[in-house]
């Protein structure tokens, strides 16, 4: 039974028996479309949940990497329409280096001030949040401005599957991007110095500084990818969507803190892995998804996924409860 | 002479020998100044001074619960939620036809009517507010989870409740709680003003204040003193919800109206104002007097933007960086 004494495996038998539980209330859960639906709703929460999790390793926190996906999806879609520029390759890169400025802001402010980085990242948020509707205004760029290469390039399915009713619904290709990156992050995390660097960091910095760890280093480089990381997931996002409004992921920040916690990271830093975060995305991705589908009322959405808060992190505060304070 | 050695050491006990109240007056002014002058006449109209004093008491006893939560090291989330759901319940004692009913005839049952929509809405606070300090001081769950998760849950009850849209029609004694007077001074200021020096009181002068205090500067070392710590943090969360539901009747006595969504900007303005106070959110330091005066240093700054037709957005933006200035100035002056 040495399995369950492992945090992910007890995620995933909770996972596993949510869901025969919502397939046992609608049978249309276990549908290839929604199946294929929520697979596709995993990508973008999926990929930013990764940068959050180096984050909480680290010990820290991040509220601001809703805002830093909009600044930087919004600012690139913005500027293809402004140049009449089109492709794929290039805006990519473009919101990955907003992304990661950002994210070393944040970094310079946190290392340099030695403040909370929740306080700092409420400030960053609304900083950047403000200056974007302010200077680039609110409007919504939609499909018919939207570039078309960009797109075409979330539209692309790896499979596709014609369902009973004659319609064809395909698994989006996006998900092999997060699988990727999920796999980078993870091999990173495990076999790499600056990988072990952010576990040693997050259980205790002190230790961490004393055993010859550049401690600078390896908060820049947590908070500059998990910037990164933030900045690809939104222009993602709007590729996907086919679509670029300034307004979207307000309130985000709530449900990929839960996924991650839930997926057994600590808060405390030191603790969490990539197969938990993926497994603890997926578990609130569908409970959210299935709601409708257990016919829940729409306005017990935001009561259920606070109880879903406040149970994983009662577990997980359980599981760390030996500290006296 | 003797009132003249008396009268600075009654300043420096009002102060509390504090650089950062003597800073916050320095910058409160400057601002002031600053508002006054690149608003020529208008800033300076007792019209502007009088929306001030609606406008500032919801979100400054919001700062104030704020602060209390950060007293310990942890920080309140919850509060615009549970502000919002207290009004909400209340709404919805109004609502029932019964009490409506009642109401309409006027007198002393309307009076009665509304301080028991008063209770009601401070049992709401309190019950909310101990759900918090159950689960962080019992279950051990870290504040700012504990209250991200039940901030989703009073807010979405709040929805549950309203189902959308807001609630209106508020008794007209329930609005004079937002929008009356009381001695030429707006009512909600007086409401303000009296939490402020309770709570004060509470902190400066009692056992819960000072054992708050130990506790945030050295949590294992207050728990070796004895002190019954979780039981303290537990009062302190209790505290800030019922300051949280203070807050939820201003803000819809002022708009004679109530909704899940309300104020969600107050959350980060709360956080904002308690450090600019001199709060510290690692817990041990904070001040009543030191919130009142960053209230006011961010009332006077968004006032004066707004009258220059800056947008809200930018608003937004300067109250952010507003933040991570006041993280470096108080970093700078620590380092010293």
């Amino acid at each position: 039974m040495r399995i369950f004494q492992s945090t992910e495996a007890v995620i995933a038998l909770v996972l596993i028996l949510v869901m025969f539980a919502i397939g046992l209330v609608n049978p249309a859960f276990w549908g290839v479309s929604n199946l294929f639906s929520l697979a596709k709703s995993n990508v973008v929460i999926g990929i930013m949940a990764l940068g959050v999790l180096l984050i909480m390793i680290s010990g820290g926190i991040d509220v601001s990497f809703p805002a830093i996906s909009v600044a930087a999806l919004y600012i690139t879609v913005r500027s293809m329409v402004a140049l009449g520029y089109d492709g794929v390759m290039l805006p990519f890169i473009a919101a990955c280096v907003i992304g990661m400025s950002l994210g070393a802001l944040n970094a310079v402010i946190i290392d340099r001030f030695k403040m909370i980085p929740l306080i700092v990242t409420l400030g960053t948020a609304s900083i950047i949040r403000g200056l974007v509707l302010g200077l680039l205004g609110t409007s919504i760029v939609n499909i018919n401005k939207m570039p078309k290469e960009l797109i075409e390039f979330g539209k692309q399915d790896l499979v596709s599957v014609t369902a009973q009713n004659g319609a064809t619904v395909g698994l989006t290709a996006m998900v092999l991007v997060y699988l990727a990156i999920a796999v980078v992050v993870h091999l990173m995390l495990k076999y790499t110095m600056i990988g072990r660097s952010i576990y040693a960091y997050g259980g205790d910095a002190e230790s961490a500084r004393r055993a010859g760890i550049n401690t600078r280093r390896t908060i820049f480089f947590v908070y500059c990818t998990a910037g990164l990381l933030a900045g690809f997931a939104g222009l993602l996002h709007s590729s996907m969507i086919w679509q670029a409004n300034p307004r979207d992921f307000i309130g985000l920040e709530l449900d990929v803190i839960a996924a991650v916690v839930l997926g057994g990271a600590s808060i405390f830093g030191g603790r969490g892995s990539v197969l938990g975060t993926m497994i603890g995305v997926f578990t609130l991705v569908m409970v959210k998804n299935s709601l409708i589908l257990m016919k829940v009322d729409t306005t017990w959405q935001r009561v259920v996924v606070g109880v879903i808060i406040i149970a994983a992190t009662a577990i997980t505060a359980w599981r760390d409860r030996k500290k006296l304070v | 002479m003797s009132t003249k050695s008396a009268e600075p050491r009654l300043l420096g006990r009002i102060l509390g020998r504090d650089a950062a109240i003597a800073q916050l007056i320095i910058v409160t002014l400057v601002i002031f100044v600053l508002m006054t002058v690149l608003n020529s006449g208008r800033f300076l109209s007792y019209y502007n001074f009088e929306s001030m004093t609606y406008l500032m008491p919801e979100l400054g006893i919001l700062c104030i619960a704020m602060m209390i939560a950060m007293l310990t090291g942890g920080i309140d989330l919850s509060v615009v939620a549970i502000a919002n759901l207290a009004a909400i319940t209340a709404g919805v004692y109004f609502r029932n036809p019964i009490v409506a009913e009642t109401m309409g005839a006027g007198g002393a049952a309307l009076i009665l009517h509304t301080i028991a929509g008063v209770m009601i809405a401070l049992m709401v606070g309190l019950a909310a507010g101990l759900l918090n300090g159950i689960l962080i001081s019992r279950l051990r769950i870290i504040p700012i989870l504990a209250t991200l998760g039940t901030g989703q849950v009073f807010g979405g009850l709040a929805l549950v409740l309203t189902g959308g849209p807001a609630i209106v029609g508020y008794p007209p004694t329930w609005n004079w709680i937002g929008t009356g007077k009381l001695l030429g001074v707006a009512t909600p200021f007086w409401i303000m003003i009296i939490v402020a020096s309770v709570v004060a009181i509470l902190l400066r002068r009692t056992n819960l204040g000072v054992n708050l205090m130990l506790i945030g500067t050295n949590a294992r070392a207050a728990i070796f003193a004895g002190i019954r710590s979780s039981r303290m943090i537990l009062y302190s969360y209790a505290l800030s919800g019922v300051l949280a539901a203070i807050a939820g009747i201003l803000l819809s006595g002022r708009t004679n109206s109530a909704k899940a969504d309300f104020g969600s900007s107050y959350l980060l303005q709360a956080v904002l104002i308690a450090v600019l106070g001199g709060t510290n959110p690692a817990g041990g330091k904070g001040r009543v007097l030191g919130v009142l005066l960053a209230l006011l240093a961010l009332t006077f700054l968004s006032s004066g933007l707004q009258m220059m037709r800056v947008s809200n957005f930018m608003i937004d933006a300067v109250w952010g960086g507003f933040l991570v200035l006041v993280i470096a100035i108080n970093y700078l002056r620590s380092a010293k």
